[in-house]
């Protein structure tokens, strides 16, 4: 029987995944799954391959072998963009918005709707895409700076700006990289407040460094070491695990 | 608050009065037949200009190789009236009538199978219009739907360029080699040679040249002009927003190579000639100069820029031909490393703040309207 | 087609067409191997490097008539002086050029593409200006003239010879600087993380522009080679620069292997064609088959795959 029947209630079911480059394998068979509405935070020292997971699940990278499953659909073979329309968001580890564009631009460019060159050519400002940016603007703390030029922002409202783009939208799995990294502590806050408001009714996928978020967050947690997993379950039992303390705690 | 225009706002519509006013009222009042025609060829290349507005400027796609679809559009035109120039009565002096006076100095017997059609200025039409969409749409399906971008596909637009000039310039019994196609006379039995004709031709060329402006608004206004230049920027980012990169740049590039087309097309109309001089690396390379003076992201300051480097170029080589040379190498230096926005840049950094501040007149749209040419683009 | 020569007469035409394809392959190589540094090395696009070759050329016909002139004892061994001085002639223009032109430009290589045209235009009319229109060729000297007779059909032309062994040696002097010096370990680590180099001590700006300035010199020597089988004309360098662009991407920008091998394929593909079609359809088939190629296979013939 085939797998993705067995898997048939995971939202995203990764199996045997391996990617390598030049021989080295970043990504080395590796398996795990994500439920409706579960948040699921990676971690792991650097070079894991845990950029490179999400590379593979977004279709930045193509996998060497093993399959990636959302909703039943393979996205391995898929074109990063029919991966996205599938219902995948990513953000970028350095904020990765359009700098010549104003903040209301690049809000309305990730607005759901006009995808096609036809639909981008005669794509409509109405009333429902303004009243969705402005909502979604407010959320990520930059109403009042819609009609700015993005280059002009600071470095913590760029990494809003990008995380606003993934809502408007709408993803049923949202990739976050390293979304407080850089961020000054006033941020961090306000971004731990905004991510935990924006994860509700949906599935995310965290990788972060900074233990106390992950806590805050984590349904479960991820240990990936050399490009597999090393251990998988709850924040508590994974900080209990001595193999995980040696790789990555206990730094 | 946010409302876009669908074509032009405010001081885009004046600035697209202010240029019709110059092109249909004070050049044709202020000129004599010659130098009107002379205006008339230079504009033929801001059709070329505009369109690299589009692909270089907003989508950061630079092709050399303009001059290959200024040549195809060209080239079908001049087909059609070399044909109708060569009617039966007209070369019944060649060893073969009614082909060609070339194809007969090259011992032609029969019109070659891909010159029949173009009896018919309505395939001429079509074909100016829909042969350089389809190569295009080869080329970049080819290259970008494999990622290739940047200065690889600079280079290969360059290399088609060069293809297509030795193999025209090779093959003269089909294409009449490094002259061209000449000696041009009539359309639908219309002599476009007399100054009337020239006359008229001109008032027909700038209206074309209003409706390609208009195109090139509404597309540099729609969401697919913001995306061009979203994609200049951060070209995953726009991919994992849900688009498909490939096919805006495909989109772009065409778009580009159907302007350029027209533009050859006129030109043909104009000069009464076409030749392999229009199609390779120099002449294509030049054409991106025209829309660089202008401002590469400035739809009027492509036109503009073109007529005045064609006109710095005309009275230079006619007064000292060398240093039009140095001129031009110059201008390629200075636009690139003093003025990244051309005319453009100068105009709205230096003279409408001072116009501004004399009339006073608060420009609520102008923030939202010109964001993206705040700096030289980043490649 | 074949019909109507002997099998002898056959195999000597291939030969001598071999030869010729061996000569182009020189000054294809000749030409790409200052770009595999430049381009491939630092990325930054050239479009002036044949009109750097051709300095290196003007300064060799300097030298020879110099030589000719007052030192015609010694006028045998001119060309390895001339080769000297148009090394050094062309790599401090380049080092000029990076000052005032290529280092504001390295974020934006189209950019870089444009100013380079700039200045190749400029190059010319300043040569023209100099040198004047016509072509320039230079004497060889005794040792040089005359040819190998290698069967009875078979000439092998010793200018040609001397240029072929010139190009053997310089492409082994820069594969070793680039590949086994200490200071083409700087390039590359320049090249692949700028901020990392400067940290570790590595004055990018200087490595900066002594590569420039080194492909550069490499292009002048290329142009002072190709003397001794063609002569020179202020436009010479800017007939060569597609075709030796292809040859660097066609063999995948980075590898020097594969510029070899790429100018081998075309420089051989094109002499064999050229047998059996005109001149211009050879070209025209040619550059069609790696325009064809570089879109079905982009990254070139030998890239890695890298992870970005």
């Amino acid at each position: 029987m085939p797998i993705g029947h067995l898997q048939k209630d995971f939202l995203l079911a990764v199996e045997g995944l391996t990617v390598s480059f030049d021989g080295f394998k970043a990504v080395n068979n590796l398996s795990f799954y994500v439920d409706e509405n579960e948040i699921r935070v990676i971690i792991g020292p650097n070079g894991a391959g845990k950029t490179t997971v999400l590379d593979l699940i977004c279709g930045k990278t193509k996998a060497s072998s093993g399959s990636i499953q959302f909703r039943g659909k393979e996205l391995t073979k898929l074109k990063e963009n029919d991966i996205v329309q599938a219902g995948i968001g990513r953000k970028f580890q350095t904020p990765s918005i359009y700098d010549d564009l104003t903040v209301f631009e690049n809000l309305e460019i990730s607005y759901p709707r006009g995808r096609s060159v036809f639909g981008a050519l005669t794509f409509n400002r109405d009333s429902a895409v303004r009243e969705r940016v402005q909502e979604v603007a407010e959320m990520v703390f930059l109403k009042d700076r819609l009609g700015m030029t993005a280059d002009l922002l600071s470095h913590g409202q760029k990494q809003w700006l990008e995380i606003g783009m993934l809502l408007i939208q709408d993803p049923d799995l949202l990739m976050l990289d390293e979304p407080v990294a850089g961020m000054s502590v006033s941020e961090r806050v306000k971004t731990a407040e905004l991510l935990n408001r924006i994860i509700k009714g949906r599935s995310v996928l965290v990788i972060e460094h900074d233990m106390k978020f992950v806590e805050d967050i984590a349904h479960k947690v991820t240990v990936l070491h050399q490009g597999q997993v090393l251990a998988e379950g709850s924040m508590e039992s994974v900080k209990a695990n001595p193999k995980v303390v040696e790789v990555y705690l206990g730094h | 608050m946010f409302d876009t225009p669908r074509f032009a706002n405010r001081s885009e519509l004046l600035g697209i009065a202010v240029l019709a006013v110059l092109l249909l009222v004070i050049l044709p009042l202020s000129l004599d037949v010659f130098r009107l025609n002379l205006v008339a060829k230079y504009l033929t290349y801001s059709f070329v200009a505009l369109g690299l507005v589009l692909c270089w400027g907003c989508g950061g796609i630079l092709s050399l190789g303009q001059g290959v679809f200024f040549g195809l559009g060209g080239y079908c035109m001049a087909m059609f009236l070399k044909l109708e120039a060569s009617s039966a009565a007209n070369t019944k002096i060649q060893s073969t009538p009614g082909i060609p006076d070339f194809m007969d100095w090259n011992q032609l017997t029969e019109l070659p199978f891909f010159w029949k059609p173009f009896h018919s200025l309505t395939f001429a039409i079509v074909a100016v219009l829909v042969i350089p969409a389809i190569f295009a749409l080869i080329v970049g399906a080819a290259m970008f739907k494999r990622r290739v971008g940047g200065v690889y596909f600079a280079i290969i637009t360059q290399a088609i360029a060069a293809i297509l000039t030795i193999l025209i310039v090779g093959q003269q019994g089909y294409t009449g080699g490094i002259n061209g196609i000449t000696d041009l006379r009539t359309l639908k039995g219309w002599d476009i040679r007399t100054d009337h004709a020239k006359f008229i031709l001109y008032f027909v060329e700038v209206g074309c040249l209003f409706v390609c402006i208009f195109a090139a608004q509404f597309i540099r206004h729609s969401k697919l002009g913001r995306i061009l230049v979203a994609m200049r920027d951060k070209e995953d980012r726009v991919r994992f927003s849900g688009y498909s990169v490939a096919n805006f740049k495909i989109f772009a590039f065409c778009a580009a190579a159907v302007l350029a087309s027209i533009g050859g097309a006129l030109f043909t109309l104009e000069v009464g000639f076409m030749s392999p001089s229009f199609v390779g690396i120099v002449p294509s390379i030049e054409m991106v100069i025209y829309t660089a003076v202008g401002g590469r992201m400035s739809i009027l300051g492509a036109v503009y820029g073109t007529l005045i480097v064609n006109a710095a170029k005309t009275s230079f080589s006619e007064s000292f031909p060398q240093l039009w040379l140095l001129g031009l190498g110059a201008l390629f230096i200075a636009v690139v490393l003093a003025f990244p926005n051309g005319l453009a840049g100068i105009w709205r950094d230096l003279i409408q703040p001072r116009l501004d501040r004399f009339s006073r007149s608060p420009k609520p749209d102008a923030q939202w309207s010109q964001p993206m040419a705040d700096k030289a683009p980043a490649e | 087609m074949f019909g109507d020569y002997s099998l002898s007469d056959l195999g000597a035409i291939f030969a001598m067409q071999g030869f010729a394809g061996l000569i182009l392959f020189s000054v294809f190589l000749l030409m790409a191997l200052g770009l595999a540094i430049i381009f491939g090395q630092m990325g930054v696009i050239n479009m002036a490097h044949g009109e750097f070759m051709i300095l290196g050329a003007y300064v060799t016909w300097l030298t020879s008539n110099f030589f000719q002139a007052h030192l015609p004892a010694l006028f045998g061994g001119y060309f390895f002086v001339a080769m000297v001085l148009a090394f050094f002639a062309s790599g401090a223009l380049g080092m000029l050029v990076e000052w005032g032109l290529i280092r504001h430009l390295y974020k934006r290589p189209l950019d870089t593409l444009l100013a380079t045209w700039g200045l190749s235009l400029i190059l010319q009319q300043c040569y023209r200006s100099i040198f004047g229109a016509r072509e320039v060729g230079v004497d060889l000297p005794q040792w040089m003239l005359g040819s190998f007779q290698v069967t009875d059909a078979i000439q092998i032309p010793i200018n040609g010879v001397f240029v072929m062994v010139l190009t053997i040696l310089i492409t082994c002097a820069v594969a070793y600087i680039l590949y086994w010096s200490r200071w083409g370990r700087q390039v590359r680590a320049v090249v692949q993380n700028r901020v990392m180099a400067g940290a570790v001590g590595i004055n990018t700006e200087k490595v900066d522009r002594y590569t420039f300035a080194l492909g550069c010199g490499v292009a002048g020597v290329a142009g002072s080679a190709f003397t001794m089988i063609g002569s020179t004309g202020p436009t010479s360098g800017q007939l060569y620069i597609v075709d030796t662009f292809l040859v660097v991407v066609f063999g995948g920008a980075a590898s020097l292997l594969g510029t070899i091998a790429s100018a081998f394929t075309i420089s051989q593909a094109q002499s064999t064609l050229e047998f059996f079609l005109s001149g211009s359809m050879a070209k025209v088939i040619t550059l069609l088959a790696i325009v064809g190629i570089l879109m079905l296979r982009p990254q070139g013939l030998f890239a890695l795959k890298v992870r970005k």
